[in-house]
């Protein structure tokens, strides 16, 4: 917002308030109340007065208060922004970002993570960061970028990851995966707080003798092909991780990208573990069901390697 | 309407009649079969579109909706932008991935809207935001039919835009009908205009046949937003004269409703009011007529003779990944 005068944020409580989760604390007295804007509660206005704005010349920063909301401003996003390029030639460089993700007891509706519903959508992006790092390097990227950029912050990791930032300006590109861990036997194929989780696993997996790769997608759409087939064309493994439920998911994206992209390479089935197909549930006893652990990782890397 | 020049009251004439001309060329084109998909007729409806169009200002916003066409002549939309467009032409606007009125002109100041009604309300709430955040004057103006009222994004748009005390102006087109829906089916409220009293914004009702009528009231909402009084809601009565789209033979319609309306036709009205007052001849409007009629002569032989698009020209400016309905092992097999 320093860099770019063009930049503003509009969402629910952002302001005054800093944000439910204080994301944006701070901002509104550094930036003031036009550039930090408190809206009712009316995601399709939020959003919609965000892709106007962009079509105008600048570049929103939506945030929903929780990523579930998001849907209430699904046809903004998927028949507005999205195809504005394709359709008319105007660009919309727009960002809506907000927390997603479980772990946290959040019930139904404050736990989803909605990034498959648009990974469906030509003419969107999709990131999510798993470090300090990422969420700022993907965010100044999303936001220098011309088309619509839906950025997912994973609520578990807000108050769980801490890293010191490099001072000078810097973005992680958008459509880049990264390998966070190097191994041989396997790839964790995964993103947002799952790349923890996959490292928890290969940590317990290591002293079981087996070698995993994780590799941390960070971009969800447009997929890094590239990183993902060079990990699997290694080790000829494969494990797809996430949060999300499982039908439809990013997974079976990227196991379809396997099956096409590199079938000869694989010493064994691609396996998908992911939260069943049921909505997120309440009690602490039942999300810990629902959510991926390294446990369930590692059961499944264990049946890979021995397939 | 002291403000209105000679020329501009002769210039919102020849709008009218190129709005009528043009869609009834339309309409030969669709009955040989040549229009791709639907087509959608203002009938009845120009001087709501032509008369809050002119309201504007050059650097202001305008986001059409499907029934707008004298609108987006306003705006400087071409006949042979618009027929290129329709008949599903390489060369047209859109270069064939849209079609009838979706396509903008950002540089003319016309945002495309889509098809989902009432989206264009909180996107133009956002266009008069952004000219207010960069210390412009600008002001937006939107369209809603008595169907799109109904939708979610309507009033969020609004109620948004009236907190923020944006500059927009929401023309509301009441014709009486959304498809084949009435409006006593659409609404419990008596009057669109009363829907402005839930969000503490203006709003008027006005002659939606009346062209003059309808400009002075669009140009009192403009006057209003560009003094930084807020958004305004602008309730134009007119009546659909055709069905929903062409295919549509209104049935449904009683027959004494349109035989009414037809007396109150805007553009017989408009130019019996300047006959009347003397300052043009009826030779002065039948030439605007005949140039019309020529020049449009010229631009639907221009649309017919430009090719389709090629199959290549499926992807391009999307964002990526684009369209890759190829797999690659289907390229290498190749």
């Amino acid at each position: 917002m320093e860099r770019d005068e063009t930049v503003f944020l509009l969402g629910e409580d952002i302001g005054v308030y800093g944000g439910a989760f204080r994301v944006t604390e701070g901002l509104i007295e550094r930036f003031g109340e036009d550039r930090v804007l408190d809206t009712p509660i009316s995601e399709t206005a939020i959003v919609g007065a965000a892709v106007g704005a962009a079509i105008a010349g600048l570049r929103p920063i939506a945030e929903m208060q929780f990523a579930d909301f998001i849907s209430c401003a699904f046809d903004m996003i998927t028949n507005f922004a999205a195809k504005s390029r394709y359709r008319t030639g105007c660009p919309v460089p727009l960002v809506v970002r907000g927390p997603a993700g479980g772990g946290v007891h959040g019930g139904p509706f404050h736990s989803q993570n909605p990034e498959a519903y648009f990974a469906h959508t030509p003419g969107l992006k999709i990131v999510q960061p798993a470090t300090a790092y990422d969420a700022k390097g993907l965010l100044k990227a999303a936001i220098r970028d011309d088309d619509p950029v839906l950025y997912f912050e994973h609520k578990y990791l807000y108050r769980r990851v801490q890293e010191v930032l490099p001072q000078e300006d810097f973005v992680v590109p958008i459509g880049r995966a990264l390998v966070r861990r190097v191994g041989r036997d396997l790839s964790i194929l995964t993103y947002g707080a799952m790349v923890w989780t996959a490292l928890d696993a290969a940590r317990t997996l290591e002293t079981e003798g087996i070698d995993a790769e994780v590799v941390d997608l960070r971009t969800l759409f447009p997929l890094d092909e590239e990183t993902i087939l060079n990990s699997v064309g290694k080790t000829n493994r494969a494990i797809v991780l996430h949060e999300a439920t499982r039908t439809g998911g990013i997974g079976a994206e990227v196991a379809a990208v396997l099956s096409e992209r590199c079938f000869e390479s694989l010493d064994a089935p691609v396996v998908r573990v992911t939260a069943p197909d049921t909505p997120v549930p309440f009690s602490p006893a039942l999300e810990e069901a629902f959510l991926p652990n390294a446990a369930k990782v590692c059961r499944a890397a264990r049946a890979l390697v021995g397939y | 309407m002291a403000e209105l020049s000679p020329e501009k009251r002769l210039d919102l004439y020849r709008l009218l009649r190129l709005n009528r001309s043009l869609e009834e060329r339309l309409v030969l084109l669709y009955r040989q079969g040549r229009i791709v998909g639907g087509l959608y007729r203002s009938l009845g409806q120009e001087a709501t579109s032509v008369g809050s169009a002119a309201a504007l200002e050059k650097g202001d916003v305008l986001g059409p909706l499907i029934r707008n066409l004298g609108s987006v002549l306003v705006m400087g939309y071409t006949a042979r932008e618009v027929l290129t467009q329709h008949l599903g032409r390489a060369a047209s606007p859109s270069g064939g991935r849209e079609g009838n009125l979706h396509f903008g002109r950002p540089e003319r100041g016309v945002v495309s809207s889509i098809s989902m009604l009432g989206a264009l309300v909180p996107v133009m709430a956002g266009v008069a935001l952004a000219a207010r955040l960069r210390g412009r004057s600008t002001v937006a103006m939107t369209y809603i039919g008595d169907g799109g009222t109904s939708t979610g994004p309507f009033h969020e748009g609004l109620n948004f835009a009236a907190v923020q005390k944006l500059p927009l102006v929401v023309v509301a087109e009441n014709n009486g009908w959304a498809y084949s829906t009435p409006f006593r089916k659409q609404t419990a409220a008596r009057n669109l205009a009363d829907r402005a009293v839930a969000y503490g914004m203006p709003a008027e009702t006005v002659d939606g046949n009346d062209v003059l009528a309808v400009y002075a009231a669009a140009r009192a909402a403009v006057e209003r937003a560009r003094r930084g009084e807020g958004p305004t809601l602008l309730e134009a009565r007119t009546y659909r004269m055709k069905g929903h789209a062409e295919h549509d033979g209104q049935a449904y319609v009683p027959r004494e409703e349109l035989e009414e309306w037809a007396q109150r036709d805007p553009i017989e009205r408009y130019a019996a009011a300047l006959l009347a007052s003397k300052e043009v001849t009826p030779e002065e409007l039948a030439a605007i007529d005949r140039r019309i009629a020529e020049e449009l002569d010229a631009d639907v032989a221009f649309a017919e003779k430009c090719p389709f698009p090629e199959p290549g020209d499926l992807s391009g400016e999307v964002a990526p990944p684009g369209l890759d309905l190829e797999p690659a092992f289907l390229r290498r097999l190749s």
